[in-house]
């Protein structure tokens, strides 16, 4: 079985936002592989390990930068990469019909992707790209068996959990508890060195979704704070929480 | 091309609230607004949905919607926009809504605003405030094409009651069993008397300060004690004290409750992202330097372990 997985890069987790000229500053960011995205790589990884897998190509569409990404799911075990090139200000309609368009000629039995990228957060792409090839999608898995021409994954719904199946190929996204990705090793970042990685133009989408303008939240500004014997600390804390909050109490 | 449409999110009869919010908000836009309901005995729920505002309740029944799949519910959809031509369509930011909400956009190749906590439609535009970077930074994003649609995140706007007619509409049912291509094997519901994380109006966080199931007992107590929900910083669930469903932060949930108490947390700026939206913030932390007391109402520098338990006996008076 050939599985692919789609990644893209982020801005860490701790980094502060600025802005520069209206738009988001990059400058100085460290950037990693989209967290929910490393946790699909892992889990096409294991896939592999179980001996359910046979190859995995992983891909990105962004600027040359989304090639570190790439590396970084080839050092963690992928077999190969391809990298469509694509302007970062590509919407989700517009990446989705680039990765479709990838996805379609490497024919995968399934894919993998990070069911919402810790930048934008708007979780559609993974959807988008099942409804362009017309396959089943299944999103936010915690778990997932591949049988008989099947997925069956548990995904973390609002409320509870859902087990859902579908046949495969399938577009399956990730929840960032599916598992623990591991650290590539330096064996691996050695051999992600010399593992092909192709690079294609993506395919031409207009954008659908126009960003007017870029703003910071309205910084909240620090109120009161106590350092007081715990008794008194608590009883203002209370008295804060009953009068100002006015919180029922049960 | 007319209207607003609300897309209502129910499991099993039950009307998760966000429905209401959407309803309240869509009201402002000066354009009709209408519910839709798909399921398998739904139709019974219009007053519910006129209370807050709905003109119209488009009303579809039939086994193939007794629960949310995606093909057949896109199919639906993609049929009743064809006939009725709503001006946009609002889903709810949840498991259901942005997948129904990024298949629909496709199938349509259409734009979607998902996850918005800002929204102004009017002549035709619509405009959304989306919270990037887990609420670091704000983008106005404008919908260009036609419906106009979007998810609304939970909990963002209030809701106003409203009595509108609630007409009920049968639309004719377009989508077969042949549009099923997800079994939904079992549900199973997560057992807890607490309201969900992006629902409760107090949310009580533990985190490294806890220093285990002891400390997250204490969170438990003043959460019950004000009937809120319980969440938790990364460290103290990748320490495995909490459940990832229960995580607030950038790879977590964003929660915006009337009231967030951080225990023991220290303010991690991808926590932050997760919270700092909430109206009133307090916190208990032992270190007087805790980034979290900068966006902290009211901070208490002592130790969780001593203030929970006498905050607890404090509320109880």
């Amino acid at each position: 079985m050939k599985v692919l997985v789609c990644v893209k890069q982020t801005f860490d987790t701790e980094a502060k936002i600025e802005l520069k000229d209206g738009k988001i500053a990059d400058a100085g960011i460290n950037l990693i592989i989209n967290p929910y995205d490393e946790v699909a790589v892992e889990g096409a990884i294991q896939l592999k390990e179980k001996g359910v897998a046979k190859e995995i190509v992983v891909l990105s569409a962004g600027s040359d930068k989304a090639m570190d990404a790439i590396r970084t799911a080839l050092a963690m075990g992928a077999d190969r990469g391809v990298l469509v090139t694509q302007d970062a200000g590509a919407d989700e309609y517009a990446r989705a019909v680039a990765l479709a368009a990838a996805i379609k000629d490497e024919n995968p039995d399934l894919v993998l992707a990070g069911h919402v990228a810790a930048d934008d957060g708007s979780s559609q792409v993974p959807t988008r790209v099942a409804e362009i090839l017309g396959l089943p999608h299944i999103n936010v898995i915690t778990s997932l068996d591949i049988a008989g021409g099947k997925a069956v994954a548990s995904s973390e719904a609002d409320g509870g959990t859902q087990v859902t199946e579908v046949s495969i190929p399938a577009v399956v996204s990730s929840q960032v508890s599916w598992n623990e990705p591991r650290y590539p090793s330096m064996k691996g970042i050695m051999q992600a060195k010399k593992k092909p990685v192709a690079t294609v133009a993506a395919a031409a989408a207009d954008n659908k979704v126009t960003i007017l303008e870029y703003a910071l939240p309205a910084a909240k500004a620090a109120g009161i704070k106590i350092e007081e014997d715990p008794d008194v600390a608590a009883v203002k804390l209370g008295d804060w929480m009953k009068n100002t909050v006015k919180v029922e109490v049960k | 091309m007319a209207g607003t449409w609300v897309f209502v999110e129910q499991r099993d009869g039950n009307i998760r609230k966000v429905t209401f919010e959407m309803l309240s908000e869509a009201k402002k836009f000066g354009d009709e607004v209408s519910a839709v309901v798909f399921g398998k005995n739904v139709k019974g729920l219009a007053p519910e949905f006129a209370k807050f505002g709905a003109e119209k309740v488009y009303a579809v029944e039939g086994d193939v919607f007794a629960e949310y799949n995606t093909g057949a519910y896109v199919a639906q959809m993609v049929a009743m926009i064809n006939e009725f031509k709503p001006n946009a369509v609002l889903f709810a930011h949840s498991f259901n809504g942005r997948d129904f909400g990024s298949r629909l956009a496709q199938k349509l190749e259409a734009g979607l605003a998902t996850d918005a906590i800002g929204a102004e439609i009017s002549a035709g535009k619509g405009v959304f405030t989306r919270a990037i970077y887990a609420g670091k930074a704000l983008a106005k994003v404008e919908v260009t094409t036609s419906p106009i649609l979007a998810t609304i995140r939970p909990g963002v706007f209030e809701v106003v009651e409203g009595a509108a007619a609630g007409a009920v509409v049968e639309p004719a049912v377009a989508a077969t069993a042949a549009d099923v291509y997800q079994t939904v094997k079992e549900f199973k519901p997560t057992v807890s008397a607490r309201p969900e994380l992006n629902e409760a109006a107090v949310v009580v966080s533990g985190g490294r300060g806890c220093k285990g199931p002891d400390g997250i007992k204490l969170v438990e107590e003043l959460a019950d004690l004000l009937g809120g929900a319980v969440g938790g910083s990364r460290a103290s669930i990748d320490s495995g004290w909490l459940g990832h469903e229960l995580q607030v932060g950038q790879t977590g949930k964003v929660v915006n409750p009337n009231l967030y108490i951080a225990a023991g947390i220290s303010g991690a700026i991808q926590h932050l992202a997760g919270m700092s939206s909430s109206k009133f913030i307090a916190s208990i932390n032992t270190d007087t330097e805790a980034p979290i007391f900068n966006i902290s109402d009211f901070g208490v520098v002592g130790d969780l372990f001593k203030v929970i338990p006498l905050l607890v006996a404090e509320l109880k008076k």
